[in-house]
């Protein structure tokens, strides 16, 4: 195939992935008729498009994304959410009153005030301006308790793994609860803070060396290596 | 994320691990974070320093130039130090002029070194009442992950250790430079000690979201001979005196220990 | 007050002050990733320059009435350390700082998809933490980098580099006594894929000839630096790969 890379090769902004008859996928660009790399990452071609897994990147909104974030500011009929995107998230007072807002009436920092931690769901997006969230599923709503970490939301794919391989491993050898965010925000709760930790260490690990192979194994191995050793210092859980 | 506003449940497991004697990166009440020290690493300077504190990232340069000296103190050196929270040490950092925070933390640096007299001012006088040797110690924050007083300290005083000032002699009334150069004349080694104060208990080397909560932050400087030549109190929030004088105390153990670091027997 | 020249910059064989060849570049080392809190960074050192650059962005813009309606808005800031010069500078931003920071952002602002992310902002930050002629080369290449780093989309990497004119002849990225005490000194940045200049400036005096021997030797330059980007961009990642094989291996 005339893409002038191997499969899963790295490649940097500017280096030419294709000529004429490929679409520009996504994180490249088309110019004259030639494809070339917009970030660094893997380049990868299916059928006719060719595309980059970007290694590092920041979250773009999608309409039914479930995401992770901070409630910044109270505004005059809602809450302004920090989703750590490019553009603050919204969600409105209708929504989880799920009626019209009464200024009078309700008062909003008794529902959500600043420094809570919600998990939502992209309702409305474009890719130019702040999604809107809803929290009227399911599942969804404030968080108390846990730890949050952060990776970069391109790796995400590779933390859930084929059918969730990957995560249900992590979940399994730490018994932690661990929700996702699209964003790149990992709620982490377990039952007590060192298997949170372990869990963490391991979401840091997948972060670090998402584009290499036999990378579950290498997971459950660290951390089933971590808890024998805190056994055997006689480690106390907290 | 990237405001600096903490979430109410980070909040929550501080405030929980505090209460057994833990901290949210493992450490203990008393612990520093893993130093580096690094020294010359500027070359046109004529002292360097880089210190790396955890993820805090603060690099000091020393430049050495003639001037004339204060008219109060004619017979002695200047000394000057300023800091810069360079704008990409963090993303509540803003371009502009030094602002309250980096006006603090420089006179903070400063008092350290001037007060526990770490300096021979005397030494750095080359024409009595005409000209002196003025010392301008830069503080620049690379990244900021909380304490910076502590790690602009401890580079300050690496700097002026790495320091060669330029031989010199005065003949026909000018100031010539002469070939080689010696070291600064230090006499003393202050160093900073940093407490955040968080439900009551006391924390050494405060990290960036430890500092996002605390209710009060104290500095206490210690001099080689263990006396306090500078302390700082910030924050809106209190100290007792029991805490003050326990702090000391800390203070007093976490600074010999820090010392080592820069100063080699 | 007068320069005094101890020594001519170039002998006979054409060999200069520092022991390069006319068209060589000084020895540079570059390294991604650097700063933990920035959303990008780069550091680059290019014989005695030692330049760091951090990328914060996309991000909303503050304050909010500066925000563009259709592209973002990007900022560069250009700024020198006290101790990066022989003679201390006082940390206020000269002028020269201030037009420094408008032409390295006007470099490399042609590599960025302004359109995709209206009414944010990407803000630069440049420190020079050790100067000696070339700094606003090794910023491009450093911001450029920086930028990658980030994550955000770009057209290429913008690679910069001066030639210049020393005691008659043309050579390729001028120190700072070259820069001085030579004829000419010309900056230039280069974008390779579509074969464009996004930064020229020049002080000195050139004939045509000499001018167009010039730009050539500069955009030789700029795609040697090219390269070493495209290998600080994968050094992390490659560094990752070869642990993982060690591992293995030993195991």
């Amino acid at each position: 195939m005339p893409v002038f890379y191997d499969k899963r090769q790295l490649v940097t902004p500017g280096d030419l992935l294709a000529e004429n008859d490929y679409y520009a996928g996504e994180n490249t660009f088309k110019e004259n008729g030639k494809i070339y790399a917009a970030c660094v990452g893997l380049v990868n071609c299916e059928g006719r498009n060719v595309y980059v897994v970007a290694l590092k990147s920041f979250y773009v909104s999608m309409v039914g994304d479930t995401v992770i974030g901070k409630v910044i500011e109270v505004s005059l009929s809602g809450w302004i959410i920090d989703i750590k995107a490019p553009y603050l998230a919204m969600l409105k007072a209708s929504d989880v009153l799920e009626r019209s807002f009464r200024p009078q009436r309700d008062d909003l920092p008794s529902m959500f005030d600043v420094g809570d931690l919600v998990i939502a769901k992209v309702v409305a997006s474009d890719r130019t301006r702040g999604p809107l969230l809803t929290i009227r599923e399911p599942g969804l709503g404030k968080i108390t308790k846990g730890q949050i970490t952060a990776i970069t939301p391109t790796k995400i794919p590779r933390l859930i793994g084929k059918k969730g391989s990957m995560v249900t491993t992590i979940k399994k050898e730490t018994g932690c609860q661990i929700l996702i965010g699209q964003n790149g925000l990992i709620l982490v709760s377990g039952k007590s803070p060192e298997d949170e930790r372990l869990a963490i260490m391991a979401i840091r690990k997948i972060e670090q060396e998402a584009h290499t192979s036999g990378l579950t194994d290498r997971v459950a191995e660290m951390i089933r290596k971590e808890k024998s050793e805190k056994k055997e210092i006689g480690g106390k859980d907290v | 994320m990237t405001s600096p506003v903490v979430t109410r449940v980070k909040q929550k497991r501080i405030a929980q691990l505090i209460s057994l004697g833990k901290r949210f990166d493992e450490r203990g009440l008393t612990d520093y974070r893993e130093a580096q020290v690094e020294t010359g690493v500027i070359e046109k300077a004529e002292g360097s320093a880089r210190v790396r504190l955890g993820k805090t990232e603060v690099l000091v340069g020393v430049k050495i130039e003639i001037g004339e000296p204060f008219s109060d103190v004619p017979n002695e050196g200047v000394l000057t130090v300023n800091a810069e929270l360079a704008p990409l040490a963090s993303p509540t950092f803003e371009p502009g002029p030094p602002d309250e925070n980096s006006i603090e933390l420089a006179r903070v640096v400063d008092r350290g070194i001037r007060e526990s007299k770490a300096i021979d001012m005397e030494k750095l006088c080359v024409v009595p009442g005409k000209k002196v040797f003025i010392v301008f110690i830069d503080v620049y924050v690379l990244n900021y992950h909380g304490n910076l007083i502590d790690a602009s300290a401890l580079a300050a005083l690496a700097a002026l250790l790495n320091t060669k000032v330029f031989n010199y002699e005065f003949k026909e009334g000018e100031v010539q430079i002469k070939r080689g150069y010696k070291s600064l004349p230090i006499r003393n080694h202050p160093i900073a000690v940093t407490f955040a104060k968080i439900n009551d208990k006391l924390l050494v080397d405060p990290l960036l979201e430890e500092e996002q909560v605390m209710e009060a932050r104290l500095t206490v400087t210690i001099e080689k001979d263990e006396k306090i030549c500078a302390l700082q109190k910030g924050g809106t929030g209190y100290f007792t005196i029991q805490q003050i004088l326990e702090a000391a105390k800390i203070a007093q153990q976490k600074a010999a220990e820090l010392r080592k670091l820069v100063v080699k027997k | 007050m007068s320069k005094k020249k101890v020594k001519k910059l170039i002998d006979e064989k054409d060999i200069r002050h520092d022991g390069r060849k006319l068209d060589e570049l000084r020895p540079t080392k570059i390294e991604v990733g650097v700063l933990s809190n920035a959303d990008g960074s780069a550091y680059v050192e290019q014989g005695k320059n030692k330049i760091l650059a951090a990328v914060y962005g996309p991000r909303e813009v503050h304050p909010k009435h500066l925000a563009l309606p259709d592209q973002t808005l990007i900022r560069c800031r250009y700024h020198m350390a006290p101790f990066s010069v022989q003679e201390r500078k006082s940390p206020a931003p000269s002028r020269r700082e201030k037009e420094l920071s408008k032409v390295i952002r006007e470099a490399f602002e042609p590599s960025v998809f302004t359109e995709y992310y209206p009414r944010t902002s990407i803000d630069i930050f440049i420190e020079v933490l050790q100067a000696d002629g070339g700094t606003r080369c090794a910023s491009i290449t450093a911001a450029s980098l920086a930028l990658a780093d980030a994550g955000i989309p770009l057209r290429d990497l913008i690679s910069a580099c001066a030639a210049g004119k020393v005691e008659g002849r043309l050579v390729l990225d001028l120190n700072d006594v070259e820069d001085k005490e030579g004829e000419a000194d010309l900056p230039l940045a280069y974008m390779s894929n579509l074969n464009a200049i996004t930064l020229l400036q020049m002080d000195g005096m050139l004939t045509n000839e000499e001018f167009e021997k010039a730009i050539n030797l500069a955009v030789e330059g700029c795609k040697q630096i090219y390269q070493l980007q495209k290998v600080a961009l994968r050094a992390k990642y490659v560094e990752v790969k070869e642990a993982i094989k060690e591992e293995a291996e030993e195991q």
